[in-house]
C-alpha cells in the first residue's frame, strides 16, 4: 500500500479508536489506554520531520476536540513527536543516514521496550499533569500515569505482536 | 541578515515544534476559562454529528433506566396533580391563576450524546444548539436533579459544563431554609460534589437534602442535587460538606433545559447597578 495512503488510514484509525472505544473503557472507573500516541512510534522517520510534527498536531487537536480537553493531548502528543529522534539516537544508536531503513519492528525487543516505555511514560505524566491542572493532587497524577501507561503497553504489544504475525 | 538565515535554517524543526506547543498552550488555556472557549470543543457541526450517530447506537443500553426515570418522574408528578385537584369548594372569592400570566422559565428536552465524569475538567455534549433556541449560561437538570449549564453553542449542538468541573460553582442550600452555600467538586468521586461556605450555625446533619437557591439567574429555586453523606468536624474555613448526588452522573440520557425568561432583564438591572 501507498505510505501516504496508509499513513491517513492509521490517522483516522487510531482518532476514531480513541474517541469511540477507548475513551469509554473507563477501567476501575477513570483507567484509559491511550494508544492513538503509537501514531508516533509508527510514522517512518524522514529527514524532513515539519510534516511529521504537524501530523501529530493535527492528531492531537482531533482528540482534543472530541474530548473536550482544550489541547492537552495534541500538546503532550507533540512533545513525544520532537523528542522521538533523541531517544531512537539514544536507544538504537542510528545516525541520519540509516533514517530511511529504520523499522521499530525489526529492531530487538529490549531497545524496544526501552524506546516505547520512555516515550509512553513521558506523553502520559504531561498529559495527567495538564488534565490535573493543579499542585493538589500531584499523587493521583503518578498513579494516573503509572496505571494509564501499563494499559496502553499492553495494548501496544498485544496488536504488535498480531500484526506482525499476520505478515 | 545571513546569519539570521542560517539561524532559522538551523533550528527550524524546533521553531516549528515551539510555535505549535504555543497553540496548544493558548488551546488549554482558553478551554479552561467559561468565557472563552470557543475553538477546541465537541459542540460543533463534525464532533457533534459524529456524536449524534454514536448515540444513537449506544442509547439502547440505557432504555431500561431512561423507562425507569421516566415512570418515576410521572409518578411524582401525578402526586403533584392529585394534591391540587381536592377542591375546597368556595366559590365566594376568585381564585387567580398567576402563573399562567406570570411564567418565568421554559423548558425544553435534549439528549446527551456525549459525557464525560472521570476527568477533573467534565463536559456533556447535547443535541440542541442555537436553532433550537439554546444559549449560553442555561440550566441543564433532569428529574432527579442537576447536571450543568450550558457553554458554548454551536448551530445544532452544545458543551455543557457538567457539576463534575473543578470550575463549577452553583449557589444551593439546605433544604426549606435559607442557608446557602456554593456548589463545587474537588475532581475525586463522581458521585459526590462537595457544598462550601455554609453558615456555621446552619443546622445540618447527614441525609438531609440539598436544592438549587435560586440566588442565580440560571438553576430555578428548588431543584434537587443530593443528600449530606459527611461532614467535616475540624474548623476549617470553608465548612465544607460532602454531598452524595441523586444523579447517577455516569448513565444519563435525556435531560431537560431551563430558560429563564426574565434573565436578560436580571443582568441589566444587576449591570447597571455596578
Amino acid at each position: 500500500m501507498n505510505s501516504s495512503l496508509r499513513l491517513i488510514f492509521l490517522f483516522f484509525g487510531l482518532l476514531f479508536l480513541q474517541v469511540f472505544v477507548l475513551n469509554n473503557i473507563l477501567f476501575l472507573g477513570h483507567i484509559n489506554p491511550y494508544l492513538y500516541i503509537i501514531f508516533v512510534f509508527l510514522y517512518p522517520l524522514k529527514e524532513n520531520r515539519i510534516p511529521f510534527l504537524f501530523s501529530t498536531f493535527l492528531l492531537g487537536l482531533g482528540i482534543d476536540l472530541f474530548s473536550d480537553s482544550g489541547g492537552i493531548h495534541a500538546f503532550s502528543l507533540l512533545i513525544i513527536a520532537y523528542t522521538r529522534l533523541f531517544f531512537i539516537k539514544l536507544y538504537f544508536r542510528k545516525v541520519t543516514t540509516d533514517y530511511a531503513f529504520f523499522k521499530l519492528k525489526s529492531e530487538p525487543f529490549g531497545k524496544r521496550f526501552n524506546y516505547v516505555v520512555t516515550l509512553t511514560l513521558i506523553h502520559h505524566l504531561i498529559y495527567f499533569s495538564f488534565a490535573n491542572f493543579s499542585l493538589n493532587n500531584i499523587s493521583e497524577v503518578f498513579l494516573n500515569t503509572f496505571f494509564s501507561t501499563v494499559f496502553t503497553l499492553i495494548l501496544y504489544f498485544l496488536g504488535s505482536y498480531l500484526f506482525n504475525k499476520t505478515e | 541578515m545571513q546569519q539570521i538565515i542560517y539561524f532559522f535554517q538551523k533550528f527550524k524543526y524546533f521553531l516549528f515544534f515551539l510555535l505549535l506547543e504555543f497553540v496548544a498552550l493558548f488551546f488549554i488555556f482558553n478551554n479552561l476559562s467559561f468565557h472563552k472557549s470557543k475553538f477546541i470543543n465537541s459542540a460543533n457541526s463534525l464532533t457533534g454529528g459524529l456524536y449524534y450517530q454514536y448515540s444513537k447506537i449506544t442509547e439502547y443500553l440505557n432504555l431500561k433506566e431512561e423507562n425507569k426515570l421516566l415512570a418515576e418522574e410521572n409518578t411524582k408528578l401525578k402526586n403533584l396533580l392529585s394534591k391540587r385537584s381536592v377542591n375546597p369548594g368556595i366559590k365566594d372569592s376568585t381564585v387567580l391563576d398567576t402563573t399562567r400570566y406570570y411564567q418565568k422559565y421554559t423548558f425544553s428536552t435534549a439528549k446527551i450524546i456525549n459525557n464525560n465524569y472521570a476527568k477533573d475538567f467534565n463536559f456533556i455534549t447535547i443535541n440542541r444548539g442555537e436553532n433550537q433556541g439554546i444559549q449560553k449560561e442555561m440550566a441543564v437538570v433532569n428529574s432527579r436533579g442537576i447536571i450543568g449549564i450550558t457553554e458554548h453553542t454551536s448551530k445544532d449542538y452544545t458543551r455543557v459544563q457538567s457539576i463534575l468541573n473543578k470550575n463549577s460553582k452553583i449557589n444551593a442550600r439546605l433544604k426549606n431554609t435559607n442557608y446557602f452555600g456554593t456548589l463545587g467538586w474537588n475532581g475525586k468521586n463522581y458521585n459526590t460534589v462537595q457544598l462550601s461556605d455554609i453558615p456555621r450555625q446552619a443546622p445540618i446533619k447527614i441525609g438531609d437534602t440539598i436544592e438549587t437557591g435560586g440566588k442565580s439567574t440560571i438553576f430555578p429555586e428548588g431543584i434537587l442535587i443530593g443528600i449530606i453523606s459527611k461532614i467535616n468536624e475540624g474548623n476549617s474555613a470553608d465548612n465544607k460538606v460532602d454531598i452524595t448526588l441523586f444523579n447517577d452522573m455516569s448513565s444519563l440520557g435525556y435531560v431537560k433545559i431551563i430558560k429563564n425568561l426574565y434573565r436578560q432583564e436580571i443582568k441589566q438591572l444587576e449591570e447597571n447597578n455596578e
